[in-house]
């Protein structure tokens, strides 16, 4: 809905004529009052991961970041507590891509079939996809939890991937846009010889490049996130990823957790993501309103 | 809504939807259809076999007063967040939208804790508020505070809606400050030279012009509240003290995987299931509602 | 360069006939125009030989051999449509040439082709560029050159002038029909607009509601429409119609008794087209005026046929004054007297 008007009126609006001096200042002062609010969780990690166990341990710690950094990163992507965190992020990160390209690849192709072809049982299957649509996995955890187990995918990539990449939304964000190319270029195709694939790759996924990479950002997102299901299925720490690893390495009983590394593993884990959201905030924008609309 | 079909043939639709369908039944409809079937037995304590209850699972937990407190629980936690993560966005995307110049540095700012993965947030904020080393908790105790989520059911509540709503503000924003951007200029320049002053035109014109926006953020928000927040609620609270933190979600994981009743658990899917079902069929008329805008 | 035939063709939607059974035989190198309203059929008549739709009843035949079955590929035929169906992310080159890179044609075959086209229709120093970084009527060009490149046995055109602004629009026409000219190429025209019809056409298929009015050089359907939608269709401003009855080579108009070269008898619906009246004092029929519309060469005045309530619409040559309430005598030759069954609207 939103990000075309919003392209539209570069200049912005109201205030007008109240926006001048001390109101602007105002204005400023309360927008960095909000961003230091929402941010101060962030940096206070980032401060708990330069300092020492014991100067986080007899509150309260300091503010301002220690000269800590380096020895507890590297403790922490080599080492960390159960399983280097570099391990874990790179099975964060073949996660996260695995979801989002598999997810991107099996809807392009469903929702090709459900808008550019008629054939028997059409409807039903997109109602079942339409389906998919309201069943999270936290719903359905045991079973599907046992399905995984029967196909012996427990502690595998294709465990952690294939039960997520089945939803719904990316198929009808694909429909979505399909719908919205003009018939005539299918036409023009045909007559210019193209058969249904040639036209697929030729014309329709060049032309839904910008849609598939705003997806795969907020796809991207969804699957480093993940938390439950890695949870349940990834018992060999080797397995694990970032975002669960996180609370395998809090002590059980009375042990004191090893905060300078769990919090620079806090920010290893946010990293990714981040870097993703803030490079492509446009793409992100966009996927983020289109797929929720 | 249908295209002007332009392919012919139907083997190679049925293989490109494929995909999409299979993973559909193998990790959505056959583990939904187990959750369904396993409702109506209760495995003996051995686990060797199951014996049929037809809905005595159903009924079981309806007078269980720990499902219903776990109802309770959910209603207020979803409330809260919404109301938590709703407000401040609101707030700052009016402010945002005041400003001439940077407010996309403001947004990119803002934006960083969509990025940070519940379970992570869990751990930032359960860092800040740690009994023994956290900062802010410390700071309560120097004000006279005993601050203590490990014992007090509030204390605890408080902090995990606070932790599930921070990453909902920078989403809540972007949703608003999209919207508040496409608010047409005319129309407040028509409001000002009516004379109304900025917090009578937000009141009386803007606020209702953002309500598809708010409405619709209400709904996601919610369904945000009940299905994604398992990782703050598993890494701040594990549900507790005294289940005082245990929502729907959580139950299903900890009687499903903690206490293994799964016939309990699976009955609990079904009934999440249900309240999905009707949760995105609301959305969706919701949504359809917008389109003839 | 190919014949296109049409035997009896009809369309079905489901239970419903669009399209009543169209026969017609193009000859090699025509210009065929098919006119009518929006919704007349004329569309999916286009569609039909081009195979982006099926045909329910009857044949279509391409140089002789019946294409019904066959893909549009197969077809030996280029189209251009509406509103061009361009690729977008594609550059004017590609665009062009995408047609033969299916084909398979090789690398420098499809390079000289292109450049061949584009220096025919003036787009060289457009190549490199997107679809969106052109005007409409480069545009239009590019899409024209696609359907060149290929060498097709038919052109197809599916109101390919519609976006254009109306002086763009004359300028386009002429250009199609050179073009068509020198190339020598089989081609079916679509068009709601009658002055295309017109000015385009060797022979023109006048549609409506599914049917085949008139089918005939645009002077023919002109000077004797075989229908009174026909009669109505072509031509700007559109014929005069009324009802009367004809007596022994008489029609009586309000009060007045003319003279009238017909077989006809009995009541009719006759037809007289405004430039066809003879502005004349003595004359046995006036108008009433209600609105003047002068035009630079000539002015039409719109108002009642005299004696009856006939809406009524004439021109006449430069520039007239016209008053509301003002009558003015004229006559005609009972030449351009048409007159139509009153029942079915056919020629008598």
């Amino acid at each position: 809905m939103t990000h075309s008007a919003a392209k539209r009126r570069k200049e912005p609006a109201p205030g007008m004529v109240e926006k001048r001096g001390l109101g602007l200042w105002f204005t400023h002062a309360i927008m960095i009052f909000g961003v230091l609010i929402v941010f101060f969780p962030i940096w206070l990690a980032f401060v708990a991961s330069t300092i020492t166990q014991p100067e986080i341990v007899s509150p309260p710690m300091p503010l301002w970041p220690g000269d800590q950094f380096f020895t507890n990163y590297k403790k922490a992507l080599f080492s960390g507590v159960n399983v280097p965190v570099a391990t874990m992020l790179f099975n964060s990160l073949v996660m996260a891509i695995g979801i989002a390209f598999g997810k991107i690849v099996i809807s392009l192709l469903s929702a090709f079939a459900i808008v550019y072809f008629k054939f028997p049982g059409k409807m039903i299957f997109f109602w079942l996809i339409f389906l998919t649509l309201m069943l999270p996995v936290e719903v359905r955890i045991v079973p599907t939890y046992q399905v995984v187990a029967g196909f012996g995918m427990l502690n595998s990539y294709g465990g952690l991937i294939l039960p997520l990449i089945a939803s719904a939304t990316a198929t009808f964000l694909f429909r979505q846009f399909f719908m919205t190319v003009p018939d005539e270029l299918a036409e023009a195709a045909r007559v210019d010889g193209a058969r249904p694939m040639r036209f697929f790759w030729d014309i329709l996924f060049p032309m839904s490049r910008t849609n598939i990479a705003a997806l795969f950002v907020i796809l991207f997102i969804y699957g480093w996130n993940q938390y439950l299901w890695p949870l349940l299925i990834t018992t060999d720490p080797e397995m694990n990823t970032i975002v669960m690893g996180i609370k395998q390495m809090f002590p059980s009983g009375d042990d004191v957790a090893d905060w300078p590394v769990i919090m620079a593993t806090s920010i290893l884990a946010m990293i990714p993501p981040v870097i993703v959201v803030v490079s492509m905030q446009k793409l992100f924008i966009r996927g983020l309103v289109d797929s929720e609309k | 809504m249908e295209k002007r079909v332009t392919f012919k043939g139907w083997l190679l639709p049925l293989c490109l939807i494929a995909p999409q369908v299979i993973v559909s039944a193998i990790f959505f409809f056959y583990p939904a259809a187990q959750a369904v079937w396993q409702s109506l037995f209760i495995p003996d304590p051995f686990g060797l076999s199951m014996q049929w209850v037809g809905l005595g699972n159903f009924e079981y937990l309806l007078s269980d007063p720990y499902y219903r407190a776990s109802f309770l629980t959910t209603g207020i936690f979803s409330i809260l967040v919404t109301l938590v993560s709703m407000i401040p966005a609101l707030f700052l995307a009016v402010v945002a939208d005041r400003l001439i110049k940077g407010a996309g540095a403001y947004r990119t700012m803002l934006i960083w804790p969509y990025a940070v993965a519940p379970a992570i947030a869990g751990v930032l904020w359960l860092f800040m508020f740690n009994t023994r080393v956290g900062v802010v908790s410390w700071y309560l105790g120097n004000l006279g505070y005993d601050w203590n989520h490990v014992l007090n059911g509030n204390e605890a509540m408080g902090l995990v809606v606070v932790s599930s709503s921070w990453g909902r503000i920078s989403y809540n924003f972007l949703f608003f400050f999209a919207a508040l951007q496409s608010v047409p200029k005319s129309v407040i320049e028509a409001a000002a030279i009516d004379g109304a002053r900025f917090w009578k035109r937000f009141w009386t014109i803007v606020l209702p012009l953002l309500s598809p926006t708010t409405f619709f953020l209400l709904v996601v928000n919610i369904v945000y509240a009940f299905f994604e927040t398992f990782g703050v609620i598993h890494t701040i609270t594990a549900g507790g003290p005294q289940q005082s933190t245990t929502i729907l979600v959580y139950k299903v994981f900890s009687d499903g995987f903690v206490g293994q009743d799964l016939g309990s658990s699976a009955a609990q899917s079904v009934i999440l299931l249900v309240v999905v079902g009707a949760l995105t069929i609301f959305q969706f008329k919701f949504v359809e509602r917008r389109v003839h805008y | 360069m190919a014949t296109v035939e049409l035997n009896n063709v009809k369309k079905r939607f489901g239970l419903v006939e669009v399209i009543h059974g169209v026969s017609t035989k193009i000859v090699d190198g025509e210009f065929i125009v098919i006119v009518g309203p929006s919704g007349c059929g004329k569309s999916t008549l286009l569609r039909m030989v081009a195979g982006l739709e099926s045909v329910s009843e009857g044949e279509i035949g391409i140089d002789g051999k019946t294409v019904n079955d066959l893909e549009p590929m197969d077809r030996d035929i280029a189209m251009v449509f509406q509103n061009y169906a361009l690729y977008p992310h594609m550059s004017v080159r590609e665009n062009m040439g995408y047609g033969l890179k299916i084909a398979k044609t090789p690398k420098d075959e499809i390079l000289q082709k292109v450049d061949a086209a584009a220096k025919l229709l003036q787009l060289e120093d457009y190549l490199e560029r997107r679809p969106r970084d052109l005007s409409g009527g480069q545009r239009q060009r590019v899409a024209m050159g696609r359907a060149i490149v290929r060498e097709p046995s038919v052109f197809l055109f599916d109101e390919p002038l519609s976006n254009l602004d109306a002086k763009l629009r004359v300028q386009m026409r002429l250009e199609i029909r050179d073009l068509q000219a020198r190339l020598g190429i089989t081609t079916l025209y679509v068009t709601h607009d009658q002055v295309e019809a017109m000015t385009m056409a060797d022979r023109m298929i006048v549609m409506n509601a599914g049917r085949a009015e008139q089918i005939g050089t645009p002077l023919e359907v002109y000077e004797t429409p075989q229908t009174l939608f026909a009669a109505q269709f072509i031509g700007s401003p559109s014929m005069n119609v009324f009802e009367t009855t004809v007596a022994d080579k008489t029609l009586s108009v309000g009060e007045a008794i003319i003279p009238a070269n017909t077989k006809a008898q009995g009541p009719v619906t006759a037809g007289v087209r405004p430039e066809h009246i003879i502005a004349d004092e003595n004359g046995p029929l006036s108008i009433t005026v209600q609105m003047g519309e002068p035009l630079g060469a000539n002015t039409l005045l719109h108002g009642r046929l005299g004696g009856t309530s006939d809406a009524f619409t004439i021109s006449l040559p430069g520039v007239h004054h016209a008053v509301a309430g003002e009558v003015i005598r004229f006559s005609i030759n009972s030449k351009h007297l048409h007159f139509f069954d009153i029942k079915t609207g056919r020629r008598i």
